[in-house]
């Protein structure tokens, strides 16, 4: 399919491609199996230049969007989400830096986190504070040049390997929803440590840890825009984070697709490959057609939110979100349907793609939370408007 | 330091098929790559560049189309790019090409370090570098693991041989052929590769060189491919199990029944 995308955006797709054969694909079963962090791919990533593609060239980034970013967590993704989540995680904890942060912040951080010297994360869930993000309960409170935060943020990606941190937490209580702002944190700031690696079902060879802070003292210019505007920074990071996960999506589809097929054509049953039966056939049909129509619905928005400041980009943002992720899940549960009982055993990619895929539904808000935005926003819109449909 | 790099562009092995009725490379449709020892000296290279203010040119001998090689290169982080092209380097056998590529580093002049790689893996011949050496009349060191730069106009080098590994102080200028032991070649950067695409690499030919069209090209060469073919597959093996007695008595045997002379 011709995208029409520009030479440089077929330079990065390349690129990472590149990456994906010849660092990734050999060694995501062996992270899968070790959940080892893959820092050697991280510094390839950093060599190459491809964390910063969404960092305008003032901060030493390549001066792109969220398409380009975009192309490159889909190449990535096709090889390992895993990987391609570890990279993707450095924007969502950068973004409240580059959308909100003053001057001195963003030059103090955005060259470390373009160039790949140092990875970003992003805190906001707690143990009680998933979907309910107004529920979370670590505070920051001002004591003279310092503020000093207090309390545990769970499941964290790139939690112990980051070293920069983007934190929400209570400023103040009586608030409500403008109670609660964003701190940078650094990793060996005094009063912050990590809790245990998580074990989890798929992308094991990202690292996903609890912050734990215990009177943690950080300066009064940690604090990023102003105080109170802790939720609106971190709807706004979403609107630019989301895509990237519809991109992860994509990926991971177009990877499950890859295989199902040339096993199709070469796995034989009944004398003919089992691609030659309309029962395989229509499973590729629809693995293919929603895989195609989740990357044209993702390089549309990322284009539509790059050129304009789009009112509506939660919804659009989530759109993507939901529509990949759930293609991702779906296109890689029947991958292994296609290679039936090989399909099983992890000999073969696909049941760990089926164990990743789960995540897409999960993380960056739920799909569930993802309908809940796109509802609210269609209410919202049509309420604005006069005119009658019927 | 200036280091030139001297590439080749070769049919990806990986993807090599020989015509079964001809005993010949099937070209059509197989992808060229950077010959890979060479791209072990493009990283050798970079790793000195790493360290020092060193500026690399990476220089190869072929049709137009290997410009895309040079383009690779460039896009891992090489400074510029020459390509020797000329319808009179057609035919080139070992002789002939360094002969050619020594004339360039001859017209490069600055040149402190030409690097190769051990062998090309179409031709295997290990000749090249060797033989620019010689035309340039600069000390040279095969299958090379490790460069260090003393100072300006010196290199301690490991050499691996099959009896262990050398240590050497080689002055520059000096040639160097490299082993994959030097370091697994780095991918493209998104900066680099842009700047390859629009790269203006210069095209060098005979008259450019200063060369004489009789010494180069086929011309030029001592030898000259008459066939390749691939050995026909052997298939009477015979393994020879059990005590060393019997093993050396059923091999006379079947060597007396192959009727081998003298025996």
């Amino acid at each position: 399919m011709d995208y029409f995308l520009t030479e440089e955006q077929q330079m990065i797709q390349e690129l990472a491609a590149q990456i994906t054969k010849e660092k990734i694909r050999p060694v995501r079963a062996e992270l899968d199996e070790s959940e080892a962090f893959p820092w050697e791919i991280m510094k390839v990533l950093a060599q190459s230049d491809l964390f910063g593609l969404y960092i305008p060239e003032a901060y030493g980034g390549m001066g792109g969007g969220i398409l380009e970013n975009c192309l490159a967590i889909e190449q990535l993704a096709q090889g390992c989400i895993g990987i391609a989540t570890t990279f993707a995680a450095s924007g969502l904890g950068a973004y409240p830096i580059l959308l909100f942060a003053n001057e001195a912040q963003k030059q103090a951080y955005l060259p470390d986190i373009a160039s790949g010297k140092r990875l970003a994360a992003f805190g906001v869930t707690e143990s009680g504070a998933g979907s309910d993000v107004s529920g979370i309960q670590t505070t920051a409170v001002r004591d003279g040049d310092y503020y000093i935060l207090n309390g545990t943020k769970q499941w964290i990606t790139n939690g112990g390997e980051a070293e920069i941190y983007s934190v929400l937490a209570i400023t103040d209580r009586s608030k409500g929803p403008r109670g609660a702002s964003f701190f940078i944190v650094e990793k060996g700031d005094p009063g912050f440590s990590f809790g245990k690696k998580e074990k989890k079902l798929g992308i094991r060879a990202s690292a996903t840890r609890e912050l734990v802070f215990q009177d943690c003292r950080v300066r009064k210019d940690r604090l990023i825009a102003k105080e109170g505007m802790g939720f609106i920074v971190a709807m706004k990071t979403f609107d630019k984070s989301r895509p990237g996960i519809g991109a992860l999506g994509v990926g991971l589809a177009q990877g499950a697709l890859d295989i199902s097929v040339e096993y199709a054509r070469k796995r034989v049953q009944f004398g003919k490959p089992i691609i030659s039966f309309q029962a395989i056939q229509h499973k590729l049909a629809n693995m293919a057609t929603k895989t195609e129509a989740s990357r044209a619905l993702i390089y549309c928005i990322a284009r539509h939110m790059d050129a304009n400041d789009a009112p509506d980009a939660s919804k659009v943002a989530a759109m993507c979100k939901v529509f990949a992720g759930d293609t991702a899940m779906e296109v890689a549960t029947e991958a292994v349907q296609v290679l039936g009982g090989y399909g099983y055993m992890q000999d073969y990619p696909v049941e760990k793609m089926m164990r990743d895929a789960k995540i897409l539904q999960i993380y960056e808000g739920t799909n569930e939370i993802q309908r809940n935005i796109i509802g609210q926003e269609l209410n919202k819109e049509y309420s604005r408007l006069k005119e009658t449909f019927f | 330091m200036h280091i030139a790099v001297c590439i080749k562009q070769v049919p990806d092995t990986k993807n090599v098929r020989i015509d079964p009725d001809t005993h010949t490379l099937v070209r059509q449709g197989v992808e060229s790559i950077i010959n890979p020892f060479d791209l072990f000296a493009v990283e050798a290279a970079l790793k000195i560049k790493d360290e020092t203010q060193a500026t690399i040119t990476v220089l190869t001998m072929g049709p137009p189309q290997a410009d895309e090689a040079l383009r690779d290169a460039l896009s891992r982080g090489v400074d510029d790019a020459v390509l020797l092209s000329d319808r009179a380097f057609a035919g080139s056998d070992t002789w002939a090409t360094s002969t050619t590529l020594a004339a360039a580093v001859r017209k490069m002049g600055d040149v402190d370090v030409v690097l190769c790689g051990k062998q090309a893996v179409d031709g295997d011949t290990a000749q090249v570098g060797p033989e620019m050496a010689t035309f340039l009349d600069m000390p040279y060191a095969t299958f090379v693991k490790k460069i260090e730069v003393l100072d300006g106009s010196a290199l301690k080098i490991s050499r691996q041989t099959d009896e262990g590994v050398e240590i050497w102080k080689l002055p520059t200028p000096c040639l160097l052929t490299v082993i994959k032991e030097v370091g697994e070649p780095r991918l493209p950067s998104l900066r680099h590769k842009m700047r390859a695409k629009k790269a203006t690499i210069p095209v060098w030919g005979v008259a450019d060189l200063g060369l004489a069209p009789e010494n180069v090209g086929l011309s030029g060469s001592f030898t000259q491919v008459v066939r390749v073919f691939s050995p026909p597959r052997r298939t009477d093996r015979v393994l020879i199990q059990g005590p060393i007695e019997e093993q050396v008595e059923q091999l006379f045997r079947h060597l007396k029944e192959s009727k081998v002379p003298g025996l």
